[in-house]
């Protein structure tokens, strides 16, 4: 099928929600309003690790217009986190805080200010213990225990995978690297604050509207917490307004209001403040790296060592998954015949890290893109030409077995280079190019880096037979079609991907088809916005769901034109036979043919990933039914008095596998632009006295649209057979690059490597002072932790072996129904 | 979201109105002109009056009148927004036009006004926090405690002084005409601050900032550069004002003031008098620079490291110098933003 043959798919239609989003008409969680609702605020932890002697609720529940005031006595003593290996969270403290921001306690009250007034009021008497507040302070206190589970004292995962013998591989190189970097923890910074309100209804069942992209997980952390059937809950997920990851996981906020509804017979509101959403967190991992890589004289790689250590904070969260995400997704981008990999992530008394966009990928990419250059540089080659050399092969296994199918890196590469002017300004900028005496403070630099993500995790998080994703299509007697997923758009566009997909199937307009926000009781499980997954995996059910409603209604159709309903096409909102167009039955009266041949017309459609685990222990983290590639150029000034970096221009190009809507794509590819700036240049969640530094927006700088270059998107498509027509994600690939691209950008300007981020000013002069005092001209990271990692899984290396495209997938055809 | 706590608003016509209800309030009452700054540190009870008095209801405080050659006198209430976009500003005294351009984002320059900026509040990131917070950390000196966070052994309070305005209309000379409850008095810039964080403004509570005195421009040149993250909403992590009247080559005289170094703006009296009688040339401005930057002394207590700051210090006076003797090859553009 080309292009051409599309009605909606390609076309760069506005979102269907955009309307409502820029008029001020969408309804978040905190701009809902019940009768005799009450509203309710957690009191938090002041100490970053105590023991809770008592906590006295007395003055706080005497405060005139308090309706309830709870503790952790007041809920069931159930623990529970996103992943099942990982259950260490409590909405209410009991007996222990982890962290500066630890909910203890909480109180509804008839407004906010009562309650805010009623917290303080509320007493905690605190045994404190010693906090401990980095990757080293926990591994040198084996005997200040944060929690009693994990791989061992502080040590929340220890792993160590290896495909084929690396340190032969490494013998036979003519270059070995071994480089160590930092990249800092940060926060998601979403627009809206998290939000919910709870409704437990007099019938005894349970209502909670939540800012979720998980609402299919929180269901059921509510059903355990609140020890209540899954069936007498109902979560409906509100218009998230920004998650990139942050809303991933159940939160102590949403149960607490749940509790306090039912305790006081009121609907509850809980809204978060900034600080607090600082304190939620589940932001981006701090990595230390360690990685060590073979070369040969033309810049092939040999083989590769990484080793990752990441600060998990104080709680599980999505960590184990986080720590196998720093290593296993890096053979996806080049090749590479041999790897290992070992990653520990230990527990800290801070805020709990988590995914945010890109999970646990972003830090390594940093680490291989900026080593990658160093090696281009040590070996006399381009660094765009070795990478370009370097490309994975498609419809092949990487040495950790993973099924890779399009690959268009190389046309990314080809693209940026040229829209970049990559060679000329090469030569013409960079510290190597001037010879002239310093005229202008002001060096100019350009920068490449490449990167791949998945499309979707190819496993759910709790082991289950059952669809990723569902979709229920049903049409209605006016011509318009309802879409029932429980997916969530986060701004990403998935309801808008919903109605294309639909409306291109069933050839009518997307204004026509109806999607209705994620919601346990009406929607089709879909497992979340997270992974980039919903385009996907939501696209393929809803387009099946699409497909089995259009079979019906052209067997209707057919009926009463007396054709085959083979001969019979969708589009224009009619059904007819395209050679007697003038015959063709208008959507609306199509419908009614089929429900009068068929009754109800309601569709289900289901889609699971192909199943392509590895088959070793941790095979399941990393598989996905496909791979997105993105390669970027940046263009950069750095003024060499002040460090100041200033971005002119980013080219990025994305293979997009097929642009569902190209005007989507690029917003999705210019906000990951935008924050990989913010990340490379100024993002750091840091503490100090055991404190977050700045939870606030104006402390914790995030760039705003000023620091943001002219962004120049490229798109590839490389037409994937195992995405929906083609496509392949968007969200999260194109942010890896862009953090490796600005680091090797300024050490072309000035000669310097800044080797851990943020690459804030201040590095910047420090790397200066010590190139003209002849020293080496790095700022990084100086040492690693004394850790053993565990004795390594070793598994024959998968490189290379040819994969098959389409495998036969879960709930794919018919005959199951 | 954090809540404003209940305060009464009293809405006086006049200054004189004004002072009087700050006298009568005492320690109570607080002004209130655009409420940028002052509300959100409400919300986190960083200021706890119980009431305010505001100033947008007095016609007298608005407005920008005078001329280059005679002064120009500029009404505390003009908002900051009125003062960057203002012609014969912009011509006259750049440097205040640049500075008042510079202050936070556009919608709070339409609310705020010069006289808040001028008499803004000290900052210091152990302070500007939530009252959970600085409570988790032991609260400092300025607000509920009995430390400095920042300098333990330290009897004072370091909070840094963050007005944009401030050190350019003390380089450009300015004076200040302040109303009382028992009248009023009109004294240059320097005499309303005092280095401390928490007593920075050497006036008596029930005195107002009525206006802004701006003499007679005859000659001077001025040039204004803030170091900050951003190029929107950050305070300055330090600022450097200018102000030199030359002829043909030669300094005849000179004003550098810093911003955001210490509690209140600091001249470099030293820096500048080594301009004086000088012809301008590269060598005098590096080491005018050094000069004026050595006395300065940033604490970790706001963005970016204070070595950092400190260096950036001799960078930006050689910069903002060399904007105003007119040897602008430097790099320096008059919205220095890192």
């Amino acid at each position: 099928m080309t292009k051409n043959e599309f009605a909606v798919i390609g076309r760069p239609l506005p979102k269907v929600d955009a309307w409502a989003k820029v008029v001020g008409e969408t309804k978040y969680a905190d701009d809902l309003f019940l009768p005799r609702m009450a509203y309710a605020k957690l009191l938090r932890s002041a100490h970053a690790h105590a023991r809770i002697r008592s906590i006295d609720t007395s003055r706080a529940r005497a405060l005139p217009g308090v309706v309830a005031v709870v503790t952790a006595d007041d809920l069931p003593r159930v623990k529970f986190g996103i992943l099942p290996v990982s259950q260490d969270e409590e909405a209410l403290c009991a007996d222990k805080v982890r962290m500066v921001g630890d909910p203890v306690a909480a109180v509804a009250a008839v407004d906010e200010e009562t309650a805010e007034q009623a917290c303080r009021l509320i007493e905690v008497d605190y045994e404190p213990l010693p906090a401990l507040m980095s990757i080293f302070d926990s591994l040198a206190h084996p005997e200040v225990m944060i929690h009693e589970y994990g791989d061992g004292p502080n040590v929340h995962k220890n792993v160590a995978l290896q495909f084929g013998d690396v340190e032969a591989a490494l013998e036979g190189a003519d270059l070995v690297r071994e480089d160590v970097f930092f990249f800092e923890g940060n926060n998601h910074l979403p627009m809206e604050q998290h939000a919910a309100v709870a409704h437990w209804a007099r019938d005894g069942k349970l209502t909670l509207w939540s800012s979720t992209q998980t609402p299919h997980y929180v269901h059921r952390v509510l059903a355990k917490v609140l020890d209540t059937p899954a069936a007498h809950i109902r979560v409906i997920a509100t218009p998230v307004g920004g998650g990139f990851g942050g809303k991933t996981d159940p939160f102590a906020h949403e149960i607490v209001a749940c509790q306090l509804s039912k305790l006081t017979g009121r609907p509850v509101k809980i809204a978060l403040t900034r600080e607090e959403v600082f304190y939620t967190h589940r932001g981006r991992h701090p990595v230390l790296m360690w990685i060590r890589t073979g070369f040969t004289r033309e810049g092939d790689i040999t083989g590769c060592h990484l080793r990752t250590w990441l600060d998990g904070g104080a709680y599980g969260s999505y960590g184990v998954a986080s720590t196998f995400y720093t290593g296993v997704i890096n053979p996806v981008t080049y090749k590479i015949p041999v790897y290992k990999f070992e990653g520990a992530r230990i527990f800290t008394n801070k805020p709990p890290c988590g995914p945010k966009r890109g999970h646990g990928t972003v830090q390594p990419r940093f680490a291989l893109e900026c080593q990658l250059d160093k090696a281009a540089e040590q070996l006399g080659l381009d660094p765009a030409d070795m990478r370009r050399r370097i490309v994975a092969e498609p419809f092949t296994k990487t040495a950790n077995h993973l099924t890779v199918t399009t690959i268009g890196l190389g046309e990314c590469i080809d693209k940026v280079v040229e829209a970049s002017g990559w060679r000329d300004k090469r030569a013409r900028f960079g510290v190597s190019a001037r010879q002239a005496p310093r005229r202008s403070p002001k060096k100019r630099g350009l920068g490449i880096a490449c990167s791949a993500y998945l499309t979707g995790a190819g496993t759910a998080i709790y082991w289950n037979d059952m669809p990723h994703s569902g979709v229920i299509v049903r049409a209605d007697r006016s011509g318009g079609v309802a879409v029932l997923c429980g997916a969530t758009d986060i701004g990403q566009g998935s309801d808008s991907i919903l109605a294309y997909l639909t409306a291109e199937v069933l050839g009518i307009e997307p204004k026509d088809v109806h999607v209705h926000p994620a919601d346990t009781s009406l929607t089709p499980v879909d497992l979340g916005s997270y992974s980039s997954r919903v385009t996907l995996m939501c696209g393929m059910a809803a387009i099946q769901a699409a497909e089995r409603l259009r079979d019906a209604i052209f067997k209707a159709v057919a009926r009463k034109l007396e054709v085959s309903p083979a001969a019979l096409v969708a589009r224009e909102r009619k059904v007819g036979v395209p050679d007697d167009w003038d015959k063709a039955v208008p959507f609306a009266r199509a419908v009614e043919l089929g429900e009068a041949l068929h009754g109800v017309l309601a569709f289900p459609g289901s889609y699971a990933p192909p199943k392509r685990a590895g088959k070793y222990k941790g095979g399941g983290v990393g598989p996905s039914p496909c791979y997105s590639y993105s390669a970027c150029v940046v263009e950069l000034t750095v003024d060499e008095d002040t460090g100041t970096v200033e971005l002119e221009n980013v080219w990025i190009g994305h293979d997009i596998g097929r642009a569902l809507n190209p005007l989507l794509v690029e917003g999705q590819v210019e906000g990951s632009v935008y924050m990989g700036i913010g990340e490379a240049l100024m993002e750091e969640q840091v503490f100090r006295k055991n404190l977050h530094k700045h939870p606030s927006m104006l402390d914790y700088k995030s760039p705003t649209t000023l620091e943001t270059p002219d962004i120049h998107t490229i798109l590839v498509e490389t037409d994937d057979p195992e995405g929906p027509f083609g496509a392949k994600e968007a969200g999260q690939g194109p942010l890896l690059p862009v953090i490796p691209a600005i680091a090797n950008a300024i050490h072309h300007a000035l000669g310097i490597r800044i080797d851990e981020v943020p690459i804030t000013p201040d590095k910047i002069l420090k790397a200066l002072d010590l190139k003209r005092a002849g020293k080496p001209a790095r700022v990084g990271p100086e040492r690693l932790p004394l850790f053993t990692f565990k004795e390594p899984l070793v598994v024959e290396s998968a490189f290379g072996q040819p994969a098959e495209a389409v495998v036969s997938r879960p709930f794919a055809s018919d005959d199951k129904r | 979201m954090i809540r404003l706590p209940a305060f009464t608003y009293l809405a006086p016509t006049t200054v004189d109105g004004a002072a009087r209800l700050m006298a009568e309030h005492g320690r109570e009452a607080m002004l209130v002109a655009g409420g940028t700054d002052l509300y959100p540190n409400m919300k986190r009870r960083q200021f706890e009056p119980k009431v305010l008095v505001g100033l947008r209801g007095i016609p007298e405080l608005r407005g920008i009148r005078g001329s280059a050659a005679g002064g120009f006198t500029i009404g505390a209430g003009t908002t900051l927004s009125a003062v960057a976009a203002h012609r014969d500003i912009l011509r006259d005294f750049p440097a205040l036009a640049t500075a008042a351009g510079l202050v936070s984002s556009p919608q709070l320059r339409n609310m705020g006004t010069i006289g808040g900026n001028v008499c803004v509040d000290t900052r210091c990131n152990y302070y500007n926090q939530s009252y959970e917070w600085r409570k988790a950390i032991g609260f400092c000196m300025k607000k509920d405690g009995d430390i400095c966070l920042v300098a333990p052994g330290s009897s004072r309070c370091w909070a840094v002084s963050s007005s944009d305005t401030a050190p350019v209309l003390w380089a450009l000379g300015a004076k200040l005409r302040l109303v009382g409850a028992e009248g009023e008095r009109t004294v240059p810039m320097a005499a309303l601050y005092q280095d401390d964080g928490i007593d920075y403004l050497a006036k008596r509570p029930d005195e107002i900032v009525a206006d802004l005195q701006l003499p007679p421009a005859e000659g001077w040149r001025s040039a204004y550069l803030k170091l900050r993250r951003r190029g929107s909403f950050d305070f300055p992590v330090l600022g450097v004002a200018v102000a030199a009247r030359l002829e043909d080559d030669v300094v005849r005289d000179a004003r550098i003031v810093l911003g955001a170094v210490a509690s209140q703006p600091r001249p470099s009296e030293k820096a500048a008098a080594a301009l004086v009688g000088q012809r301008v040339s590269p060598e005098l401005i590096a080491h005018v620079a050094d000069l004026a930057a050595g006395p300065a002394k940033p604490l970790d207590n706001t963005d970016f490291s204070h070595p950092y700051r400190k260096k950036v210090t001799r960078v930006f006076v050689a910069r903002a110098l060399a904007a105003v003797c007119g040897l602008g090859d430097s790099g320096v553009t008059s919205e220095e933003v890192a």
